[in-house]
């Protein structure tokens, strides 16, 4: 492997890392407040605790996330230094509004954890609010300067330099819409899917516990809706790239010939027409393939099993939703099948999340700049970047077991 | 406007010291703690961390962000040249804030460990790369790397005695902080010593760094000691070092406090204003390193109407956990 390999081993560890704790930094806070909502209203004590024991672990996940989140703002810069130089101008806006939105966040949460006495309960559910409302906000922002390298806008290249920066037209990029309520909308999906799952496992253990029934419970009123929109939003996505990016499309499927009524496999089946209908509605809407791509410019070939990792597990996703949806419309307890079935997906959300993020990141590849510069080019001139890769994934892996560990061990007192 | 965006760095790396280098010395007094009261001085410490840390944690991130987006070319220099200790920095900051969590919610002792060293260690490497930014040794060769290799420019004496000044300075800090903070009289006659004795420490590296200044950094030496404000500015500082320490003396802790806080304020402030107007000395000036005009209005637009949300929200924090 050499040094630009290295880089992007890095990168996409931190990456894959961080945006765990992202994602569970933008929802968690959204439980928390439903819950001591509930709790207010109802002044059942079963949300009480449901709250403060969520809190709790999401303290412990905030703080993972707000350090790892740290070490990406500076890997920008440590790995691709040459990407930074000429992209500050123009996506430094949407990271400061970010960096506002996540002060406000680490502000409102340190009153929330610890302010359960120091402040009156509307003032503590206010603060718990705000938390939610600036995680999404952040979590919009930041992809807001993801979207701009997808789809570049804003600037031009005038030998070498970038010339006519405009922050603004820069944060219209075409791709931050979607990119936008896919990814958040994921991040409610998975973290919601994953609680729903460990409540699940509690009730299957300890069937009479009202605390479990009534976690999970709001869980899936997050995860279900969530479940059930994300393939629109994916379709969506699926139509952005197909205009913007053609090299990505044709890197899903390995679609070797440019045509319309083009399919799309999924595992061992290969649906008909379905790329085509992904790319434009229509079984006659032509797809680019790899042929009319130069070679130089093709994304890696392992995008498409990611691909297929996230779209599998979004249709499990969503057929358990539909279950759910089901036993609320039929005022159906929850079978022990439909728990174990829960249980089982999960880890889905989580697994789908990072087969996304890594079908937008790798798929944009060679390109860290789309069209405009590629990743080898924008490196830094460090050597040896070996070291600094191992370091890093062996903390992260460490930190990784610690957190299962202490999650584990808080689920059981929580019993 | 460049001026105004580099000021805005400048305050706020005025309060990521004053803020969150408190936090980094409290880690380093929890790795400190003796006696009989060790663990309750360790409590103290974790308590006054808590709920503020994160927070304080942020005006690092602005500062990367402010950094990135208004000065790009220094931030890919400084990237390149100090790709070591920022990474061992960023190992730190990951370890100590990761560690203190999973002491705190996952109970077991032996986080503690991580984190008070962490702590302690942190600050040397920040301390050493802005040494270096100083210092002149920090220049790209002509194929971009630099010029005196990827470790020579920060290890070396200067910046190593800035980073040990930094250390000082955040122990410092928390000690008269957390002297303020303690209930228990015999607690805080632990705090009012240790900020005591680091005071002097302070006083020590500042005098080292001072004497080991490298010729690279003529410019440097000559503003802080040659400008028609360096002087007053110089006098200042001192002034309010040496009122805090009456005020350990006394046990006017408050007062203390605030004298810190200038004290403080006034040495970070006093750097960057005798760096002007190199941001990486002696290649990279503010001017040329600056973005263009577009991203450096819109810079300060966002960051005057973000600080409307920010500086009440700070207040608040402040006000519901720091008040005696």
């Amino acid at each position: 492997m050499d040094d630009v390999l290295f880089a992007r081993g890095q990168m996409a560890m931190s990456l894959a890392f961080h945006i765990v704790f992202a994602a569970i930094g933008v929802a968690m806070p959204l439980l928390m407040v439903l819950a001591e909502g509930r709790y207010r209203r109802t002044l059942d004590p079963d949300y009480l605790s449901l709250a403060r024991s969520w809190a709790k672990g999401t303290a412990v996940l905030f703080a993972v996330g707000a350090v790892s989140g740290t070490v990406l703002s500076f890997e920008l810069g440590l790995l691709f230094p040459g990407f930074m130089r000429h992209a500050g101008p123009v996506i430094g806006m949407p990271f400061s509004l970010e960096g506002f939105a996540f002060f406000t966040e680490a502000i409102f949460l340190g009153l929330y954890l610890y302010g359960w006495e120091k402040l009156g309960p509307r003032t503590h559910l206010f603060a718990g609010c705000v938390v939610a409302a600036s995680g999404a906000a952040s979590a919009a922002f930041v992809t807001i300067a993801n979207a701009w390298m997808n789809a570049p806008r804003g600037f031009r290249v005038e030998s070498g330099r970038f010339v006519d920066v405009d922050p603004i037209a820069a944060m219209g990029t075409p791709f931050a819409a979607h990119e936008i309520v896919h990814g958040t909308l994921a991040a409610y999906l998975a973290t919601a899917a994953a609680v729903a799952a460990i409540h699940a496992v509690g009730l299957l253990r300890n069937p009479r516990s009202g605390f479990h029934r009534k976690a999970l419970g709001l869980a899936l009123a997050l995860s279900v809706p969530a479940a059930l929109v994300q393939p629109l939003t994916g379709h969506w996505a699926g139509h952005e790239i197909a205009k913007g990016q053609p090299a990505k499309l044709a890197a899903i499927e390995q679609l070797q010939r440019t045509q319309s009524r083009a399919p799309l496999t999924m595992g061992p089946i290969e649906i008909p027409w379905a790329l085509s209908i992904l790319a434009g509605n229509s079984p006659d809407t032509v797809v680019t393939g790899l042929e009319d791509i130069p070679p130089a410019d093709r994304a890696p070939p392992l995008v498409r099993a990611f691909f297929q990792a996230m779209v599998l597990s979004g249709i499990l996703l969503g057929g358990h939703a539909v279950w759910s949806a089901w036993n609320w419309i039929r005022r159906r307890p929850p079978s022990g099948r439909f728990l174990r079935a829960t249980a089982l997906v999960g880890p889905l959300g989580f697994l789908a999340l990072e087969a996304g993020w890594i079908v937008t990141e790798v798929g944009r590849q060679p390109w860290v700049i789309y069209g405009v510069m590629r990743t080898a080019d924008a490196v830094t001139p460090m050597r040896g970047l070996v070291v600094p890769f191992i370091a890093v994934s062996v903390v992260y892996l460490l930190l990784s077991a610690v957190v299962i560990e202490i999650l584990r061990r808080q689920f059981r007192e929580a019993q | 406007m460049i001026e105004a965006v580099a000021a805005v760095m400048l305050v706020s790396l005025i309060a990521y010291c004053v803020l969150a280098g408190a936090d980094f010395g409290g880690g380093v007094w929890d790795l400190l703690a003796t006696g009989p009261r060790a663990e309750r001085q360790r409590r103290l410490a974790d308590d006054a961390i808590a709920p503020v840390w994160e927070a304080n944690h942020v005006w690092l991130i602005l500062i990367v962000v402010l950094l990135f987006t208004g000065f790009p070319r220094a931030f890919a220099a400084a990237s390149i040249g100090l790709h070591v200790p920022l990474t061992l920095m960023l190992l730190g900051i990951v370890l100590r804030g990761s560690a203190w969590a999973f002491r705190r919610y996952g109970g077991r002792a032996r986080w503690g460990r991580i984190f008070a060293v962490a702590s302690a260690t942190t600050p040397i490497f920040l301390g050493s790369a802005l040494g270096a930014i100083t210092s002149g040794a920090l220049r790209a060769g002509p194929d971009g790397a630099p010029e005196l290799g990827f470790f020579r420019p920060w290890l070396a004496p200067f910046p190593l005695a800035v980073g040990a000044f930094a250390l000082a300075l955040f122990a410092y800090l928390a000690a008269v902080y957390l002297a303020v903070e303690a209930a228990d009289p015999e607690l805080r006659d632990d705090f009012r010593a240790r900020a005591i004795v680091s005071a002097v420490v302070v006083g020590a590296c500042a005098l080292a760094a001072g004497l080991l200044t490298p010729p690279g950094a003529g410019h440097f030496r000559e503003t802080l000691l040659r400008s028609p404000w360096s002087w007053p500015l110089q006098l200042a500082t001192g002034a309010a070092a040496v009122g805090a320490l009456w005020a350990l003396f006394t046990r006017r802790f408050r007062t203390a406090r605030a004298l810190a806080v200038v004290q403080v304020a006034l040495i970070v402030g006093g750097w960057g204003a005798a760096q002007r107007p190199y941001l990486i000395a002696p290649d990279l000036t503010l001017q040329g390193a600056a973005a263009p005009e577009p991203t450096l209005r819109l810079l300060l637009l966002a960051l005057a109407i973000g600080s409307v949300v920010l500086f009440p929200s700070l207040w608040w924090l402040f006000r519901v956990f720091k008040r005696a």
